[in-house]
């Protein structure tokens, strides 16, 4: 396979060095490379790792496929995708996170990490076969039943239990269903005006705060989904101060965007948690500069223009984000010391130990070769048109960002070149991405 | 622009008296007569109108006879858009029905809002007769419409421009002319 | 004014002009002719996603005055209910020449997505939206409570109200905030006219953030009416099933607690006006003494609105007078 010598790269922005790639691993020099890249200028970072991405496939395939989402992924710079278990039928079976995996690995653009439901069918009555996937092929560890919150705290309470099994992971979509009854956006000023149904930041904080100390309770790994709001930061930062195993991630969107934007009643701005208010948008932008939270993971949704140029209230809930994600993040932490480094951290190397992927995450002599290259100074108008997911639906369309995906290389294979797509690098069954 | 007078307050007052008189001579009398003025400066016009009338004829209540006929809902220029407020129709007690409605206007032009006000009168009733009295007319119809009564005949080009001034609305009583072409 | 989605787009000079013309039609109705000829050869189209034959009955009875042709589009049993998207909808009206559309709809915002999606080009009146806004309802609410201040009879053709706006009034608005358009659109309208907008209701019928609106706000009506002397007290529509959804016990102690009692209409001072956007739950949220009293105004409402929806026909699809009169 073929070698690269990546030449003058600024490595997680520090000082330019060379890269040197051969065999899908990164080694410490090539006498003879075959490639030879002129990276001055560019930044280079991990690949990065998405915890929180919805490929819809099986079931709406007509929204995106586990090939659209992983060339999307590939474009965003992401060399590993966590497939979010809402899919019909629910990835609940070892039978569905196997298909789900295989199909990733037979596209090859991207690693496609299955997520396992907690419960059968994301019905929250019964555990699901958690096991069957922690020891199927795709070796789940994590389980959320996302875009559903596991509202029953018994049922909570033994699947962070379970877990500890196969040192597993749940993944909470923290949301109380009676208090979001009907809800639209985010209660505040502006759904008071609206007239638009409220989901309150104490539906999502209620929550976190039971799971923190059940998590606490039972010694278990417990990860919050897509945190939104300034009380939630607190918790979390509460919860590690106890030593309690918690993580959380934040999305692109909640760093960025208000429920100032609902005003134009555009289902663009329709998510589920909500955009909250500005309050809320700096106390999670401090959160991640300190540590707080762990991770940004994209909760990419696409959704088809039927489920979005309609009417608010009859629309899905759900942004796009893979493409965009690494710009908007750039963006949004300008106004904190948060360099490449960091970047990198909240992108790829804690979302890898968060999963336990050891090839991703780090740029190491010895470790898989993904990597992502970025032009730092470009000047990027984001239209969703140019994008590879199948998802229009991106709320950032008409936004200028500074920061452009060059090259992504997957395990050694370059398949995001200039900027688009190049070759992928598909797994034969049994085959590993590594010969 | 220049401004020329072209009628100055005593003319003006000279003028609706003998209209008052004609009109007392075309109807003999001031019985069943309405007195209607289009909006605005057809409104004090029409106003003094009928207190000349009352003031030849003793025993005619001025107000009683006068009233307003806004005319802007029946305009045949409202789909240009362009901008406007319809202002107030104010009928008197007695009705249209039957009695001879004088309508008093401005100017007398296109004849267009005259044509627009008997079309909004034909809604509100059947007058027996409808005359029409002007302050001036300055020519240049587009529609078979002429004055009864006319305060004075204004030859004019048609890029000139006739105003009339009223001192209910603009504290004078004038009527200039004022043509485009620079001197 | 391109479209009337909310009253908050409505600045003070543009209300009072609105209600100015509609001083003016509601002369038509007095007339021989009971039509004027000034929306001739125009198509106005009605459509309803959610039944309300008072309302559409309004709308229909102002195009038609206008001498309009109107177009019900009834969202029931229409192909909307078999899956038609809204933007299909939308763009087969206006393949069909509709010159605006009069919408209804159960979902907040939709007019105002119709008026910005592109799907369609012409004017946009909200008929109603969701628990968001009823502008044409705050409309005939203001244009009614300038008569009473005025001492004008509150509807028909009248003078006295023309030019004027509300200030100094003070005004209540009784009972379920929290789900109301009318009370929605008249805290932003009646504020706007110079009134001063008083909420009062159950805490839990009390939208949150309801202290950064232009209004106080009582929990207790007693104490509201105590505090100040209201120069008309509007009572909301509340819906029985609310109490099913513990925002109220039962209707008893709703009553007990903010209906508008014979009782308390008899404390009322004597220039308070009874206004209610119908229809009305008698017994429930307002007393038949009071609804049926001289001080009621229910029924002026009502007719006030044909002449307030007439008016806004007039002003988007002739224009408005920013420019003054030629």
């Amino acid at each position: 396979m073929t070698s690269y010598l990546i030449q003058g790269a600024s490595v997680l922005g520090a000082g330019p060095r060379d890269l040197a790639i051969s065999g899908g691993r990164f080694v410490d020099a090539l006498s003879d490379p075959d490639v030879v890249i002129d990276a001055r200028g560019l930044v280079a970072l991990p690949g990065l790792v998405d915890l929180h991405t919805h490929l819809r496939e099986p079931g709406r395939e007509d929204a995106e496929t586990v090939l659209t989402g992983s060339q999307s992924a590939a474009r965003g710079g992401y060399t590993a995708v966590h497939a979010m278990a809402n899919t019909a039928p629910v990835a609940d079976t070892a039978g569905v996170v196997e298909q789900v995996w295989n199909l990733g690995r037979e596209a090859g653009w991207t690693e496609v990490v299955p997520i396992g439901a907690v419960t059968t069918g994301q019905q929250g009555t019964q555990l699901a076969e958690l096991g069957a996937m922690a020891r199927s092929a795709a070796g789940v560890r994590i389980f959320s039943d996302d875009g559903l919150c596991v509202a029953d705290p018994l049922l909570m309470r033994r699947a962070l239990e379970y877990v500890k099994t196969f040192d597993g992971i749940i993944a909470q979509h923290s949301q109380e269903p009676r208090l979001t009854e009907g809800a639209q956006m985010n209660e505040g000023t502006v759904s008071a005006e609206l007239g638009l149904p409220g989901w309150p930041a104490v539906a999502e904080e209620a929550i976190i705060a039971r799971d923190i100390l059940l998590a606490e309770h039972v010694g278990s790994r417990l990860h919050v989904c897509h945190l939104s709001t300034a009380g939630s930061v607190e918790l979390v930062r509460w919860a590690k101060s106890r030593g309690v195993r918690v993580t959380a991630e934040v999305t692109p969107h909640h760093l960025m965007l208000t429920d100032e934007l609902v005003r134009t009643y555009d289902p663009l701005y329709k998510v589920n948690p909500p955009l909250r208010t500005q309050a809320d948008v700096d106390a999670v932008r401090a959160g991640l500069a300190d540590g707080t939270i762990d991770v940004v993971g994209t909760d990419h949704a696409p959704h088809t223009s039927e489920h979005k140029c309609c009417e608010w209230t009859a629309a899905a809930m759900g942004m796009v984000g893979m493409e965009t994600a690494l710009a908007i993040v750039v963006e949004a932490m300008r106004d904190f010391d948060f360099d490449f480094a960091d970047v990198a951290r909240v992108m790829s190397t804690r979302p890898a130990e968060i999963s336990g992927l050891p090839e991703q995450g780090r740029i190491e002599t010895g470790r898989g070769a993904n990597l992502v290259l970025v032009d730092p100074e470009a000047e990027v108008r984001i239209d969703p048109a140019e994008h590879a997911t199948m998802g229009r639906n991106n709320p950032f369309t008409g936004f200028t960002v500074s920061t452009r995906i060059v090259d992504t290389f997957l395990y050694g294979h370059r398949v995001v070149a200039g900027s688009a797509l190049a070759d992928p690098h598909p797994i034969a069954r049994g085959g590993t991405w590594i010969a | 622009m220049k401004n020329r007078t072209v009628l100055d307050a005593a003319e003006i007052s000279r003028a609706i008296s003998r209209i008052a008189h004609e009109v007392l001579e075309s109807n003999k009398g001031a019985d069943d007569l309405v007195v209607l003025g289009i909006p605005s400066r057809g409104v004090p016009l029409a106003v003094r109108l009928a207190e000349k009338i009352a003031a030849i004829e003793p025993g005619t209540d001025a107000a009683a006879i006068t009233g307003s006929l806004d005319i802007t809902m029946y305009r045949d220029d409202l789909r240009t858009r362009r901008l406007r407020s319809p202002a107030p129709t104010r009928i008197p007690a007695a009705g249209v029905d039957g009695r001879t409605v004088v309508l008093v206007d401005d100017v007398l032009f296109s004849g267009r809002t005259i044509r627009a006000a008997l079309d909004a009168l034909a809604d509100l009733g059947r007058p027996s007769a409808v005359r029409l009295a002007v302050l001036v007319d300055r020519g240049h119809r587009s529609l078979p419409i002429r004055a009864d009564h006319v305060g004075k005949n204004l030859p004019t080009a048609v890029d000139e421009r006739v105003s009339v001034s009223v001192a209910e609305i603009d504290g004078e009583d004038a009527v200039t002319i004022s043509s485009a072409e620079e001197e | 004014m391109r479209h009337l989605l909310s009253t908050a787009d409505l600045a003070h000079d543009d209300a009072v002009d609105l209600l100015d013309v509609a001083e003016e039609m509601t002369q038509v109705a007095e007339r021989e002719v009971k039509k004027i000829p000034v929306l001739r050869g125009r198509t106005v189209v009605n459509l309803f996603f959610e039944d309300s034959t008072r309302t559409r009955l309004s709308f229909e009875a102002a195009a038609k005055r206008l001498s309009a042709d109107v177009i019900n589009f009834s969202a029931k049993g229409s192909s909307v209910s078999k899956g038609e998207s809204l933007q299909d909808t939308i763009q087969t009206l206006s393949a069909m020449g509709a010159d605006a559309v009069v919408v209804r709809h159960s979902g907040s915002g939709t007019p105002q997505r119709m008026a910005t999606s592109g799907w369609i080009d012409v004017p946009i009146l909200n008929a109603g939206d969701g628990t968001h806004e009823h502008p044409t309802q705050a409309l005939l609410d203001a244009f009614t409570l300038r008569r009473v201040l005025a001492g004008a009879p509150a509807s028909g053709p009248a003078e006295g109200a023309r030019g004027r706006d509300l200030s100094g009034a003070t005004v209540a608005i009784v009972g379920d905030v929290l789900h109301s358009r009318v009370a929605r659109s008249n805290v932003h309208l009646l504020t706007a006219l110079g009134a001063r907008v008083v909420l009062v209701g159950p805490p839990t019928l009390m939208p949150w953030g309801v202290d950064a609106w232009p209004a106080e706000v009582f929990y207790d009506l007693d104490e509201a009416l105590a505090a100040h002397s209201f120069d008309a007290v509007m009572m909301l529509r509340v819906q029985l099933e609310r109490m099913h959804q513990s925002f109220f016990p039962n209707p008893r102690e709703y009553t007990r607690l903010w209906g508008l009692t014979e009782q308390r209409w008899r404390a009322l001072p004597e220039h308070t006006a009874i206004m209610h956007p119908g229809p009305m739950n008698r017994g429930f949220e307002i007393s038949a003494a009071a609804a049926d009293s001289p001080r009621a105004v229910i029924l002026d409402q009502v007719e006030n609105g044909v002449a307030v929806r007439m008016a806004a026909l007039y002003r988007l699809l002739i224009g408005t007078d920013s420019e003054g009169r030629p």
